[in-house]
């Protein structure tokens, strides 16, 4: 048998027939819907006077609208209200399991299927939301999708997919003090671009991958979009295993151990080839900070902004970057003042991500004009950091946990930075208006935000950590 | 989808790198449950200040600048899968997008549309560029049939990748879906010769 990629190997099981001179159809094992990219779908379906052809592999939830306080109370934004409450009237009608609003199992869609077990080693998982790249972190083929193959999905089960071609992102060694996988991943970005992996699916490997927790290998995967990549993902190892088993919808008794034989199956063979290979060195990597306004115009915290290079294609989009972030060229971002902080996303609002900024908040107060959005990704992490003590921890320091969903992370809700203003985000990307109109994002990790919270300025988290 | 063959017009040009599809669509105004009337808000906030007034230098404020082509610099669409962008750029009224560069998701959102993503070199984008700088009511031509994009200006052209499946379901006007409902059957039988395996 030739040499296959971890992809290869799930792909090829999921192709349902092949087109010449086109697309695959391509299986689809779970489909995860929200309620801002379901509608037109449904809408669709009915026009065509058909059912969802198989509604047990879908599972619906609310997170993009959602307020963050008082989800008891009805939603205020007259449109949100409306879209939820379409949610809600179409998996009734269509048969689909929902997670909406007020249920204990609710939570942004990326953060609810891995700690559920609906996400496993060897899948094809899609969502109409391109973070659907989070999945990938346990060995799995998942991918953002628009709304017209939501419908298919919805209608067949299958997707006309042509295959991506294959990268290989290797980082060895170990991460420095205070580095987390949020650094690493915005220095993959900064190094390989934002288009770098566009026609890619990334397998990311090598020992600072390995090293990581089954959280921060989400959060890896998650911004594999942000390459342009479809999807990246990990190959599963005991660290996965040991993070699913028992979990509520991972198989169980017998199952569980016939699935962990399967799924150790599941790496990349020796001697297996791929399109493109990059090779970075752990040691490399410092706490990292975006500068401008896409997640690549990232650097380490103690570096300056580049210089513009008159002449260069890509001069005018620095420019516009800078002068939307009101920054200089070869300008240090250390000790600027911030007045927002989000933690949050389906980047790191897990339970990991909290502690990891309670850690460096803990004994310290929040800077006085700080003002800080701090949101647990589902009802679940909530539950948890209330069972850990850290919303205590968080409530003696200046902040409040606020109640599940993508809050500051999109500008959809709620939870907005005001224009002008600077914020230090845990989430994933800085586009001019993301947070808000005319908001200043700048990406970093939950340690990196703790800091910046407790000090009112861009910090390097290491100084806080002796 | 509508059927489309030949797209002959001036065009629209917007000429900056990386744009995302927060800032062709954003998210504030994802909250429709239907299709249309998304282009009202199309680069939205390049397009109108805080006050809600015209920004005067912006392409598409410009009465200099009309047409059925936005071209725009390298890796358009980047970001969120929002299918939305591509109804917003449709809605608007442009039925091809020429760029050096695409991303993934939103190339494979205005397929599923008939809004055709016309890939060039990165000199020939410079090139329309500096042509339609020059005198801003000049012609592209797109032709499907031929996979073709022409500056009759100068009769440079150049060749766009486009799959032979893709290629027919854009003149004919199909959607993939169509497809998909006609091999459910072979999809079923995929799905019970699979049934007992974990490695799905
Ligand atoms: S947290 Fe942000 S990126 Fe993640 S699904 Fe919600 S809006 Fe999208």
């Amino acid at each position: 048998m030739p040499a296959k990629t971890l992809f290869d190997k799930i792909w090829d099981a999921h192709v349902v027939k092949s087109i010449a001179h086109g697309p695959d159809v391509l299986y689809i094992d779970r489909h995860l819907i929200h309620e801002v990219t379901s509608p037109q779908a449904f809408a669709g379906l009915e026009k065509r006077g058909i059912p969802v052809f198989r509604p047990r592999q879908i599972v619906a939830t609310a997170d993009h609208n959602v307020p963050t306080l008082h989800q008891e109370l009805p939603i205020r934004d007259r449109l949100s209200r409306t879209q939820v409450a379409t949610l809600v009237e179409n998996c009734d009608k269509f048969g689909v399991e929902l997670w909406g609003l007020g249920h204990p199992k609710q939570g942004i869609v990326h953060i609810i299927g891995p700690e559920l077990g609906i996400t496993q080693p060897g899948m094809t998982i899609v969502c109409g939301d391109s973070h659907t790249a989070t999945h990938g972190a346990f060995g799995t083929i998942a991918f953002g999708i628009g709304t017209s193959e939501v419908e298919m999905v919805m209608a067949t089960q299958c997707l006309m997919q042509a295959k991506p071609k294959s990268m290989r992102i290797n980082v060895e060694g170990e991460l420095g003090a205070g580095v987390t996988a949020k650094d690493l991943i915005l220095y993959v970005i900064s190094q390989v671009t934002v288009s770098g992996g566009t026609g890619y699916f990334v397998e990311y490997a090598g020992s600072a991958f390995r090293g990581l927790s089954m959280e921060g290998r989400m959060t890896v995967c998650n911004m594999s979009i942000e390459l342009g990549a479809r999807g990246g993902m990990i190959a599963p190892d005991q660290t996965t295993f040991e993070y699913l088993e028992g979990r509520e919808f991972a198989p169980q008794g017998q199952n569980w151990t016939q699935a962990v034989e399967a799924w150790s199956q599941l790496v990349t063979d020796e001697g297996a080839t791929f399109d493109k290979e990059f090779h970075f060195d752990a040691a490399d990597i410092e706490p990292m900070v975006t500068f401008g306004t896409t997640p690549g115009m990232g650097m380490g915290v103690t570096a300056r902004t580049p210089g513009i290079k008159v002449g260069e294609a890509s001069a005018k989009t620095l420019a516009k970057s800078l002068e939307y972030m009101a920054l200089a060229p070869e300008q240090s971002l250390l000790g600027l003042p911030i007045n927002y902080v989000f933690v949050g996303s389906c980047t790191n609002g897990r339970i990991e991500d909290l502690r990891a900024f309670c850690e460096v908040v803990d004994g310290r107060q929040k800077a006085d004009h700080v003002n800080a959005y701090i949101v647990p990704g589902s009802q679940a992490v909530l539950r948890q950091a209330e069972a850990e003590g850290l919303d205590r921890v968080l409530a003696k320091a200046g902040f409040e946990l606020r109640q599940p969903g993508c809050s500051a992370c999109l500008a959809m809700n709620d939870d907005k930075i005001p224009p002008g203003e600077y914020c230090v985000s845990t989430s994933n990307r800085n586009f001019e208006g993301r947070q808000g109109p005319g908001a200043r994002t700048i990406l970093a990790s939950p340690a990196m935000a703790a800091a910046a919270a407790v000090t009112g300025r861009v910090t390097d988290v290491r100084e806080l950590m002796v | 989808m509508k059927k489309l063959q030949i797209v002959h017009s001036p065009a629209v040009p917007i000429n900056i790198q990386d744009i995302d599809t927060d800032q062709i669509i954003p998210a504030r105004f994802l909250k429709a449950t239907d299709r249309v009337g998304f282009g009202d808000n199309l680069f939205r906030d390049w397009r109108y200040d805080g006050q809600g007034r015209a920004v005067e230098n912006f392409a598409l404020n410009d009465p200099d600048y009309s047409g059925e082509i936005l071209v725009a610099g390298r890796n358009f669409g980047c970001g969120s899968s929002r299918e939305h962008a591509a109804w917003a750029i449709y809605d608007y009224g442009f039925k091809a997008v020429v760029s050096s560069f695409f991303a993934d998701i939103f190339k494979g959102n205005a397929l599923n549309n008939g809004l055709v993503p016309v890939q060039v070199s990165e000199g020939f984008l410079q090139e329309i560029f500096a042509a339609i700088a020059a005198n801003p009511s000049t012609e592209l031509r797109i032709d499907l049939r031929e996979k073709s994009i022409t500056l009759p200006l100068t009769g440079t052209a150049e060749h766009f990748e486009l799959s032979d499946y893709k290629q027919e379901c854009l003149i004919n006007g199909y959607d993939d879906i169509d497809y998909l409902l006609n091999v459910r059957g072979e999809i079923e039988a995929f799905e019970s010769q699979r049934a007992s395996s974990f490695v799905a």
